[in-house]
């Protein structure tokens, strides 16, 4: 916690998000990531309220706009949004325009005619926030941007990971699944390095993005050394809708090979963290029983979502200040 | 004011609290951010010496209530801090504690954040400094000191917990 108790509040470093976007991970200073995740832990505590509402983002226009299927994304953004007053609304492409062949960047347009404060983007094409921001005046919030980046998900297992763990620095975090086609993988090796983590990777060799050790991660096809005295373990969905083509021989042999069993579990450290940004496989890439057990994290991670992104939006929400205006 | 000023003040108040709510029955005390909480904890300290109760202190974060956060047109956004209130605010007395009273837009944010968090049976407000110049219907129920400003000046206050010494300066022009 970075508010003490005792009434002193420690001055952070940095004050405000540089950019008027949230596009990525690799966009943010540590400075960034801590200032969002403090403000974070401010918001949380709005949920703890009898009224779960504050006032702040009265009057301002939030459009989701969900190119793919999305639950807990798209939800967690929806209740953040409302929790801060701001008015919102959430585009399903299947009953949208988009059925009739117009394109993401008519869609965006026609929307800002329209004046949002912040436009919320899912899709299936990796840059398609980024094209958005150069077109938009709106702030773009990127909620998973095909195999790019899910920004808001790494932040939200940042948060979950510093909750219990105090820091991120000299952590051992072992991520295990299809580490080619993840965006949250992208985004939390990202973040989890800039923060001083020693990050694993594991999954098939056919999953293994083959210039993934230029982030400076550890990448092993052997589970069991991806997660020996590891202090967290984060799976990763195995994402059939992206693979065209055999990856691996069933998912039988996938779970037998690197599915997150409790023997397995037991080689971590004994206070181990188990994480999943979900939606899960159970018997893939997760065991019933390691999924529902007592190392899981999985649900708290789920409901520290709505304090992130409510502080994501609370600070993008000011803009950016132009230096030539100072 | 010097800390022996500061110090006499604070336990002044802290009598006339009992006095006018003939005991600290249903009383707690929240404190806004950041140096009001500092104060609410020293009167809490004050009140168990006189009449050996432990009173429930919180502390209040208003930013999330400020009236200009979507006022200016762009910039940066006030930091938000956390807020610890950890007893039920339902048909107690609440003292709100402040450092300084000014605009009194401080005042109204802390009061529609305490709303949200139940009803009350009263709210009164105590500051260690008040320098007039309200822009709203606000006043205070005790007050430290009356200090005559023009808005050019401003009024620092320092406390031991944050800035290592306590007094209250008046700084001309330009200040803040």
């Amino acid at each position: 916690m970075s508010t003490l108790s005792d009434g002193i509040d420690r001055k952070p470093a940095v004050t405000a998000l540089r950019q008027k976007d949230l596009l990525g991970i690799a966009e943010l200073t540590a400075g960034e990531i801590e200032l969002i995740l403090n403000t974070a832990e401010a918001m949380k505590e709005v949920g703890t309220r009898p009224i779960k509402k504050v006032p702040a983002l009265r009057g301002k226009t939030v459009v989701n706009l969900f190119y793919e299927p999305s639950t807990r994304t798209r939800t967690s953004f929806e209740i953040a949004e409302k929790r801060l007053s701001a008015d919102t609304l959430s585009i399903a492409i299947g009953s949208s325009s988009v059925v009739k062949g117009e394109t993401l960047a008519d869609t965006a347009l026609n929307l800002e005619a329209m004046s949002p404060d912040m436009i919320v983007l899912r899709h299936a094409s990796s840059g398609a926030c980024h094209m958005l921001s150069r077109i938009c005046r709106s702030a773009i919030i990127n909620a998973g941007d095909g195999m790019h980046e899910h920004p808001t998900q790494a932040l939200l297992d940042a948060f979950t990971i510093r909750e219990r763990k105090k820091q991120l620095t000299g952590l051992k975090v072992a991520i295990v699944g299809d580490l080619l086609h993840s965006r949250v993988l992208r985004s939390n090796i990202h973040l989890l390095t800039r923060m001083g983590a020693d990050v694993w990777v594991c999954g098939p060799p056919t999953l293994i993005p083959t210039d993934i050790r230029r982030f400076g991660v550890t990448a092993t096809s052997v589970v069991e050394e991806a997660v020996r005295d590891a202090d967290v373990i984060m799976l990763l969905r195995i994402q059939l809708e992206r693979m065209e083509g055999a990856f691996f021989p069933s998912l039988r042999e996938y779970f037998r090979v690197f599915g997150m069993t409790e023997a397995r579990l037991r080689l971590a450290k004994d206070d181990v963290m188990i994480m999943h940004p979900g939606p899960m496989n159970r018997g893939v890439e997760i065991a019933s029983e390691v999924a529902d057990g007592p190392y899981s994290v999985i649900l708290d991670q789920v409901a520290n979502g709505v304090a992130v992104r409510m502080a994501v939006l609370y600070l993008l929400a000011g803009g950016v200040e132009h230096e030539e205006a100072a | 004011m010097d800390a022996d000023r500061i110090r006499r003040t604070l336990t002044r108040i802290a009598h006339e609290i009992v006095e006018r709510n003939k005991g600290t029955d249903d009383l707690a005390l929240v404190g806004i951010r950041t140096r009001g909480v500092m104060i609410a904890r020293r009167i809490a300290g004050t009140l168990r010496e006189i009449t050996g109760r432990d009173i429930p202190t919180g502390a209040l974060d208003i930013t999330l209530y400020r009236d200009d956060l979507m006022r200016q047109a762009v910039g940066p956004q006030p930091l938000v801090r956390s807020t610890e209130i950890q007893f039920s605010i339902d048909d107690k007395k609440i003292l709100l504690v402040d450092d300084v009273l000014y605009t009194g837009r401080t005042t109204r944010a802390a009061l529609d954040a305490l709303i949200d968090y139940g009803r009350p049976k009263e709210i009164q407000l105590m500051v260690l400094v008040d320098r007039g110049h309200r822009e709203l219907p606000i006043r205070a129920d005790y007050v430290g000191k009356n200090l005559p400003t023009s808005p050019e000046e401003s009024v620092q206050v320092r406390l031991e917990e944050s800035d290592g010494i306590d007094e209250v300066i008046l700084q001309a022009g330009g200040g803040v």
